[in-house]
């Protein structure tokens, strides 16, 4: 009987659907004064994102009131966590009250665009020069541009450096060089490797990267290709290399366990750098991810928020608002911020710069001109396809299919 | 006619100290009935209006939305174009629905009876008196306190196949060396997650009963004894059929409670592994806020809602049925 905390999510939910037509029939009228735009003196912003965590939180901070400053206006700055960044967001645009500026993942940006509650970004005069074409594609919906994107994140293998050399394994570059890594560090207690598995986005996320690189496709996952990719996460558990948890693992717990020494690889995320400072006797090194055979290209996804301007309807909030985002996205601002939070420069160029200050990013960096964007193919219709993958996953893991029939049965709904 | 008027308005001015029943008997009780009645509505039309705001309106909306394609982009537009049934074909359509509605009924059924069960025998033994037992009594509430989300992790970590206290302990006792995934298993999460309910349900189900059980006057036990009554036959024929509205009232909104229950799967398991652990209010929730189809997500909140209302029903029947008792 979960009456207490079941309630609070389903009032919200009763409320975020409450509220949606209510705002929506109230203001129905109020459209015309925002079609025209009040071409008035543009004093502040307002910003919304998810940067609730440091060192996230006062970096963007500052960075937002640095940019806000250059451009002549006072920024009102409002972070929610991301989980309730998008229902936020849908509410204020059926009550009109959408921020000038907004954050997201970039995998949301689709569903918003196609909701119509973006800007494109090229009518206000902001262009993506020089940014890589995976990051580009992710902010790009029907050709047009949405969001620009300061920094990248993906995955990789984070292994435990002190572990390896006991057992005089080197970090493994292809699947079966994997497969027998894991299964060599498996001792006692400990497992091999440790990834993420749940039934969420999160699994997905953390087994596209496995899908791509062998040649695997959203559009149409029932294939040989995909098939093998699974095959191999499932020789993992079945091997025992790594645990039947991974089921349940989001992927904060996957480094609590790297850093208890319950595994002795991982994969992960630089996101991780923070919490894994803070446990300095854990000696670790980031490699990049295994590809399939030896050579072979790896395909990863790619991760990170990026800046949006909600369709506001008001033309000289949203020029200013168009001009605060390309600070944020100034060369400059790219580099410290790359630094900052652990990520990576979506401009290929200025990759050398932020390895040269943090070694540990050679692994991310290298991947970034293979990066794909999530929503590339698929736009709108990438939760359905997120949404098969993740449940193929969780059957062909726990036995209740083969790989193929797992694909082939999470593919027919 | 005119008359009357005048005697009525000469009444109220002048002569109500005096006593006006006598003199306006003719108008004087139609016109309280109206003031009276007046005072009436407006006592119950904040209330109604109040209803009629906050729980008719979002029934109202989400069986409405359950009949179209309410995406994102509805909330920008306001356009939900009518799409009949096609929502509830896609939702009962989908390969997860059946096992969805299976474990639904399983979680409810199981949650009910041990929640039930328990609860009822934790407020029996607190009926007795002995030292501690109000403040035992009151810890027993602790599940209820603590956030669910909090409670969830705490849960997840004691479960832990590899590294939790649960398998630990069984390990170190003996009792198993392979250490069971309580929440990773197909076979075992479901029936996991139905005993951290429990759990979770007891202190309702035993604070409820217990106040059933204070209010079974001491003396029929005393007379029930003379008769030879004791122990399980008091219980029997004095204590269940006292405590039955009770009892009513706790199964009801119990069921109605479980059916809905989402935050303790999804801190739990997520609905996983492989779907072992959905339920229609999980699914319901997936397809709103994480694939944004929430036409659909209202359509599988409808099914849940027309089963709640069905032991709504059955509860205010029996309720009247005690009443008329």
């Amino acid at each position: 009987m979960a009456q207490r905390g079941a309630k609070n999510r389903t009032v919200g939910a009763a409320v975020l659907a409450l509220t949606a037509p209510l705002a929506l029939a109230a203001c129905g009228g109020g459209d015309s004064d925002g079609a025209g735009g009040s071409d008035g003196e543009v004093t502040s912003l307002t910003v919304q994102d998810t940067f609730v965590t440091e060192p996230g939180a006062s970096y963007y901070g500052e960075l937002l009131d640095a940019c806000g400053q250059e451009n002549g206006v006072t920024i009102e700055r409002n972070s929610v966590p991301g989980g309730d960044i998008i229902a936020r967001t849908l509410q204020q645009a059926s009550s009109q009250t959408l921020p000038d500026i907004l954050s997201i993942d970039n995998p949301d940006v689709g569903q918003l665009a196609a909701a119509g509650a973006l800007a494109p970004l090229g009518e206000l005069g902001v262009s993506a020069e020089g940014i890589s074409q995976g990051v580009v594609d992710a902010n790009t919906f029907e050709d047009e541009l949405y969001g620009l994107q300061p920094t990248t994140q993906s995955l990789a293998l984070f292994y435990n450096e002190d572990l390896l050399a006991e057992a005089g394994i080197q970090p493994p570059t292809t699947w079966e060089e994997l497969e027998t890594a894991a299964a060599a560090l498996t001792q006692g207690d400990r497992y091999g490797i440790a990834f993420s598995a749940p039934p969420t986005y999160e699994g997905t996320w953390q087994f596209l990267p496995f899908m791509w690189s062998n040649g695997g496709d959203e559009t149409d996952i029932a294939t040989p290709e995909t098939a093998e990719a699974l095959q191999l996460w499932v020789d993992l558990v079945s091997s025992g290399s790594t645990s039947e948890s991974v089921l349940n693992w989001g992927q904060e717990d996957v480094n609590d366990q790297f850093i208890a020494g319950n595994a002795a690889m991982m994969i992960n995320g630089p996101w991780q750098f923070p919490v894994l400072a803070e446990n300095p006797d854990v000696t670790y090194q980031v490699a990049p991810l295994p590809a399939p055979e030896a050579g072979g290209t790896v395909v990863a996804p790619l991760g990170g928020a990026t800046w949006t301007v909600p369709e506001t309807g008001d033309d000289a909030r949203k020029a200013k608002a168009a001009a605060v985002v390309e600070c944020v996205n100034s060369d400059e601002n790219m580099v410290d911020n790359a630094l900052t939070n652990s990520s990576v420069p979506t401009k290929a160029e200025l990759g050398e710069q932020v390895v040269a200050e943090d070694p540990r990013m050679q692994a991310f960096v290298d991947v970034v001109p293979d990066l794909r964007s999530r929503t590339a193919k698929l736009q709108d219709e990438w939760p359905t396809a997120a949404t098969a993958i993740y449940t193929a996953v969780q059957t062909a893991l726990t036995g209740g299919a083969s790989p193929e029939e797992a694909l082939e049965q999470a593919q027919n709904g | 006619m005119a008359d009357t008027r005048q005697r009525a308005g000469g009444a109220t001015s002048a002569a109500r100290p005096a006593g006006p029943e006598v003199e306006v008997e003719d108008r004087r009780p139609r016109r309280t009935w109206s003031r009276e009645r007046l005072l009436q509505l407006g006592f119950l039309v904040p209330a109604v209006v109040y209803m009629l705001l906050f729980f008719g309106y979002p029934v109202v909306q989400n069986a409405l939305m359950g009949f179209q394609e309410y995406t994102t982009r509805t909330f920008v537009t306001g356009e939900a174009p009518w799409v009949g049934l096609e929502n509830y074909r896609e939702v009962i359509g989908s390969s997860v629905f059946s096992k969805a509605a299976l474990n639904t009924v399983l979680f409810t059924v199981g949650s009910i009876a041990g929640q039930f069960v328990l609860g009822l025998a934790i407020a029996l033994f607190f009926r007795k008196r002995f030292p501690l037992g109000g403040l035992l009594r009151s810890l027993l509430l602790l599940p209820w306190l603590i956030p669910l989300i909090a409670a969830s992790a705490v849960w997840r970590w004691i479960l832990d196949k590899d590294t939790g206290v649960l398998n630990q302990v069984l390990g170190g006792l003996g009792i198993t060396d392979s250490n069971p995934g309580w929440l990773t298993s197909t076979s075992l999460a479901l029936v996991t997650v139905i005993a951290i309910n429990i759990w979770i349900g007891i202190p309702f189900n035993t604070t409820i009963l217990y106040g059933g059980l204070q209010d079974i006057p001491e003396d029929l036990y005393e007379a029930a004894a003379l008769d030879g009554a004791t122990r399980w036959r008091a219980f029997r024929y004095v204590t269940w059929p006292l405590l039955r509205p009770v009892v009513t009232v706790v199964l009801v909104l119990g069921v109605v409670y479980t059916l809905k229950a989402l935050d303790i799967i999804l801190g739990l398991t997520e609905g996983g592994p492989a779907n072992s652990t959905q339920t229609i209010a999980t699914q319901s929730y997936n397809l709103s806020f994480q694939q944004f189809d929430f036409g659909q997500g209202a359509a599988a909140g409808n099914i849940l809602i027309v089963v709640s209302l069905v032991f709504a029903v059955l509860y205010l029947r029996a309720n009247r049925r005690a009443l008329d008792e």
